[in-house]
């Protein structure tokens, strides 16, 4: 393939972004293109349908599921409340009766006369789409949602747990290669984004959660930290629904991993203004990363946003992204063009990198991440 | 030769056919060369359907211009694919298969879990999608937790069966009524209505119309199970292609054009790779197994007993899902296949990273066994779960008490057999590019743990898929150039059937072979032993097998079996560790034994190999 390489991670302290909220089913959209909108604005609203309740109401009332029908009290459309007798039957000359009693509140919606069921919903509930990040409205998707385009510094994670979030960057971090720690983290947290170093440490989560952190980011995390705090383990890598109170972002990916000077950089000049992020992840049929926004920051000196990647040349900044040199930064040196047997037997295309220790190396091109600006 | 779907009425000497995958489009170049076809070429990209292109034939072009490269010709043009062939201008035909953007996702429903809900499984699985959740009247869940679950999917169509002619309505009609009360919506396209495909109880289909005609885009097709004696699954699985192209292809970014492209309909690729196993099967009169593990899923099909079948495991793969792998074989399973130390900790930090950085592979032989380790415990969950879908029909009551009897057992038991096993093909990344091909054989033996003699093969570069849309429409090209240039003869397996207790090991078999070009050869292996004869491809050799007291190779135990094996690039192996496979519980023990297969068997270097071991003992 002409491009075996793995794009990396966008980092980058200006763009232009766009991001795409949609109701789940169709409803009003609330906002006009070209307002401006903050995190917390509702944007669009549905009333989402209750859930329903099957009663066996053949059953209930001890009759034949087409007698059914006339027994009922309530007919379909009829609204009724919980602890309503909605339908009654009679046996032994009216001796016995039998009542049929609504669980919940809601609307008769279907009497079968082949099941014998009833099916009842319960009240519609509202749903509130929030703009997610500061912008303006860019385009709207009639009855379906908006579009918001903002401009400022973006960063993308390589993994992440929890959903969308947003408050003020406090940076804590003591270094690329220290990890983020309990004593790092301290009341002055609470709702913010929390950047730590190298690899965000079972006891600075418990500490984040603790304090009401909004989202902690960091190089790396140790997997078991992981399932302790989701209490279970992922085996699919689509995340972001987790019912979990503080989103979690990875930059570099398990285990203790230095973060790369870039966005470590980055995310310390960011420090105290607002960002939104979400640790939505799904590395499948259209790749999904966390990421992090801080709509309009201007840098001193804004950087070109670059369109396309160069892809891979001498020069190059990557990461290497498999063993034995996962999580190393180097710069490529030589690309050979012919197919060389590693130490596996596979014949593969390589590079040849130079670590920062100045150390060169010959990697698979498949295992090299291009560092994107 | 099996008679084609699609009549084109005109020759073909060309073929230029396509599989669009999750992450790579493969092309393929098929001519007509001396009478026979034959794999000419193929070409390959970064599949297109999301942003920024949100095009798939963009990375069609683009897999068919490496093709064009290759060969010098012209195959494309702005309208697309220039067809019939000219001179050096063109092909005659054009195929495609695909599973980009997650293939096709379905939800199955049917009255008893064992019987109806099973059949529109099966049909669902045998048209190539993935089952995403199977409900039925008796599954253990109430119905509140049925309509939770319904409501939550997202599927791209339902199957609905249930019942048969003339039996009772209401159970099917309840299932129905769960249905309209969840109102699931598409995957795919917010305005549409999901589409239900009702195979069930005829006499039901005006409650059922009346039940979800206005919610649903309702479609009805003949019974699944008109009588419990039979299923019956092509309706529905035509009535299910008519939907994927209608509905899942029609919505994905720029299969309108690659639709046009076609003459005939482009197919799921797990269907495709289902119907050339079919077809190996019935043209041979042979059992077979095939299976494909790729990132986020593996299927398993299998043929027995004039019975196709097909699973999906959707959430076993080597990269997407490789985390999944681990969390439902566990650590010490996978950790018992490595012959060195790795902690815990670290292990599990590997496995994470390859999941989120699917598209890096092995540097190091320890990398390189930690991933074959994983495929070997996903072959096995994926294999486990073929075998308890793939069985008879249930709930067929045949009439005296022996037959009851008979049928009791039968229920139970799945129509796979692996003591007449005949050949096991593997596909998918992790087999098909494996350094030595002695690798994937193992892979498979110890993930399948074929029992008696199996022919093994692996797919050359993956183009099962290409083969099996281009069998609907020429199965005599199909067929040659899936016995030329697709398959890679492994060679053969002898394994034992049965355990031995003793503390000092004895021969569990004795083989001796004649090759047809006349010589001869003996050999024996010890229980727990492995060996490697070498019986190069194209030579086949009669074998007198010998199994001990005890101990089966598909003649009963004990009995002698003659029988031919075809060689290959890893020739015979002997395999005397007996079934089921079980490894020492010892850990140094187990690794020493490892070892001693792997050198037996030569499966990895042997420099690097004992680098790695010579490291800190074993788990």
């Amino acid at each position: 393939m002409a491009h075996a390489y793995t794009p990396g991670l966008k980092v980058t302290d200006y763009t232009v972004l766009r991001r795409q909220r949609r109701l789940p089913i169709q409803g009003d959209v609330l906002v006009k293109l070209g307002d401006t909108v903050r995190p917390d604005t509702v944007v669009a609203k549905t009333m989402l349908p209750g859930d329903p309740q099957t009663l066996n109401a053949a059953n209930v009332l001890a009759l034949l599921p087409n007698e059914v029908r006339s027994a009922m009290k309530k007919k379909e459309g009829d609204t009724v409340k919980a602890g309503e007798v909605i339908g009654m039957s009679a046996s032994l000359f009216g001796l016995l009766k039998k009542r049929l009693v609504a669980p919940c509140d809601g609307t008769i919606e279907r009497i079968s006369d082949v099941s014998g069921q009833v099916t009842l919903r319960e009240p519609p509930t509202p749903l509130e789409l929030t703009a997610y990040i500061n912008g303006k409205v860019a385009e709207v998707l009639p009855r379906e949602g908006v579009v918001i385009e903002t401009r400022g510094a973006y960063i993308q994670g390589i993994f992440g747990v929890g959903g969308e979030k947003y408050g003020p960057i406090r940076f804590r971090a003591q270094g690329p290669d220290r990890p983020l720690t309990a004593a790092d983290i301290d009341q002055t947290c609470k709702g913010c984004v929390v950047v730590g170093g190298s690899l965000i440490t079972g006891e600075a989560i418990r500490k984040a959660v603790e304090v009401g952190a909004h989202a902690v980011v960091a190089g790396g995390i140790i997997d078991t930290d992981l399932v302790e705090y989701l209490g279970y383990d992922i085996g699919v890598a689509i995340t972001g629904h987790e019912d979990v109170p503080t989103t979690l972002i990875v930059t570099e990916g398990f285990g203790p991993m230095r973060m790369a000077d870039k966005t470590y950089g980055l995310l310390k000049s960011l420090d105290g203004l607002e960002a939104s992020v979400t640790g939505a992840t799904q590395i499948r049929a259209g790749v999904m990363r966390p990421e992090i926004i801080v709509s309009g920051y201007q840098p001193a000196k804004a950087q070109a946003p670059a369109e396309t990647s160069e892809g891979l040349v001498p020069g190059t900044p990557v990461r290497l992204i498999r063993e034995p040199y996962f999580g190393r930064l180097a710069t490529v040196v030589e690309l050979p063009p012919e197919l060389v047997v590693i130490e596996t037997e596979a014949k593969v295309r390589i590079l040849k990198a130079r670590l920062e220790s100045g150390e060169v190396v010959t990697v698979p091109r498949a295992n090299v991440e291009i560092l994107e600006s | 030769m099996s008679r084609p779907k699609y009549d084109l009425g005109r020759e073909i000497n060309s073929i230029l056919a396509t599989d669009c995958g999750s992450t790579t489009t493969k092309a393929i170049l098929i001519e007509k060369r001396d009478g026979v076809y034959r794999l000419i070429v193929r070409g390959e990209a970064p599949t297109t359907v999301e942003k920024p292109f949100e095009d798939v034939t963009a990375g069609a072009r683009n897999a068919i211009r490496e093709i064009e490269e290759l060969t010098g010709r012209q195959l494309l043009d702005e309208k697309g694919i220039i067809t019939p062939q000219k001179g050096q201008r063109g092909v005659d035909i054009y195929l495609s298969t695909s599973s980009a953007g997650g293939g096709l996702q379905m939800m199955v429903a049917g009255v008893v879990k064992t019987m109806t809900a099973e059949s529109a499984q099966r049909a669902a699985l045998g048209a190539g999608a993935i089952v995403m959740d199977c409900i039925a009247v008796n599954d253990g869940r109430k119905p509140h937790q049925k309509i939770q679950r319904i409501r939550h999917l997202r599927p791209d169509m339902i199957l609905l069966s249930g019942g048969v002619d003339g039996g009772t309505k209401k159970h099917v009609v309840e299932i129905a009524e769960l249905i309209a009360a969840a109102e699931p919506k598409p995957r795919l396209g917010i305005g549409f209505k999901l589409p239900v495909i009702y195979a069930g109880n005829k006499d039901a289909t005006p409650n059922i119309a009346d039940t979800l005609g206005d919610k649903m885009d309702l479609r009805v097709v003949p019974n699944l199970r008109p009588v419990l004696e039979k299923e019956v699954l092509g309706p529905a699985r035509e009535e299910i292609h008519n939907l994927f192209m209608e509905h899942v292809m029609a919505q994905a970014p720029g299969y309108d054009k690659l639709m046009k492209w076609t003459p005939v309909p482009i197919m799921p690729t797990p269907a495709a790779v289902g119907s050339l196993v079919e077809m190996v099967g019935r043209q041979r009169n042979i059992t077979v197994i095939g299976v494909d593990i790729g990132g986020a899923t593996t299927d398993v099909f299998s043929f027995f007993e004039d019975t196709f079948n097909r699973t999906v495991s959707a959430n076993l793969g080597m990269s997407y899902s490789i985390c999944n792998v681990l969390l439902e074989a566990g650590l010490p399973r996978i950790q018992r296949w490595l012959p060195f130390f790795i902690s815990e900790a670290d292990l599990r930090n590997r496995i994470r990273n390859k999941m989120i950085r699917p598209t890096t592979i092995p540097q190091t032989l320890e990398e390189l066994l930690i991933e074959q380790a994983i495929c070997r415990e996903a072959l096995a969950l994926a294999f486990v779960h073929h075998k308890s879908l793939a069985t008879g029909l249930k709930g067929v009551h045949r009439g005296g008490t022996m037959d009851r009897f008979m049928e009791q057992r039968t229920q139970k038991e799945t129509l796979i057999d692996m003591l007449k096993l005949n050949l096991l093909i593997g596909s998918g990344g992790v087999l098909s590019h494996a350094p030595r091909r002695v690798q994937a054989a193992l892979m498979m033996i110890d993930g399948f743990e074929p029992q008696g003699v199996t022919q093994l093969a692996v797919d050359s570069i993956f183009m099962m898929p290409q083969l099996g849309v281009l069998a609907t429409v020429h199965p005599e090209a199909s067929a040659q150039v899936f016995d030329r240039d697709c398959l890679i003869r492994l060679g053969a397996v002898v394994a034992t059937a049965g355990q031995s207790s003793a503390k000092t090991p004895t021969e569990v078999v004795r083989v001796k072979g004649t090759l047809d070009r006349g010589e001869t050869f003996e050999e024996s292996v010890k229980y727990g032993e492995m060996k490697r004869i070498p019986l190069p491809e194209g030579v086949t050799a009669e074998l007198h097998i010998t199994p001990a007291h005890g101990f089966d190779v598909g003649a009963g135990p004990g009995h002698r079996l003659e029988t031919k094996v075809e060689g290959g690039v890893c020739g015979l192996i002997l395999d005397g560790r007996g079934r089921p496979l079980a490894l020492p519980e010892d850990p140094k023990t187990r690794a020493a034994k490892l070892l001693e297969w792997f050198r037996a068997l030569d499966v990895y270097p042997g420099g690097p190999l004992d680098r790695l071991t010579g490291k800190e003992g074993a788990n």
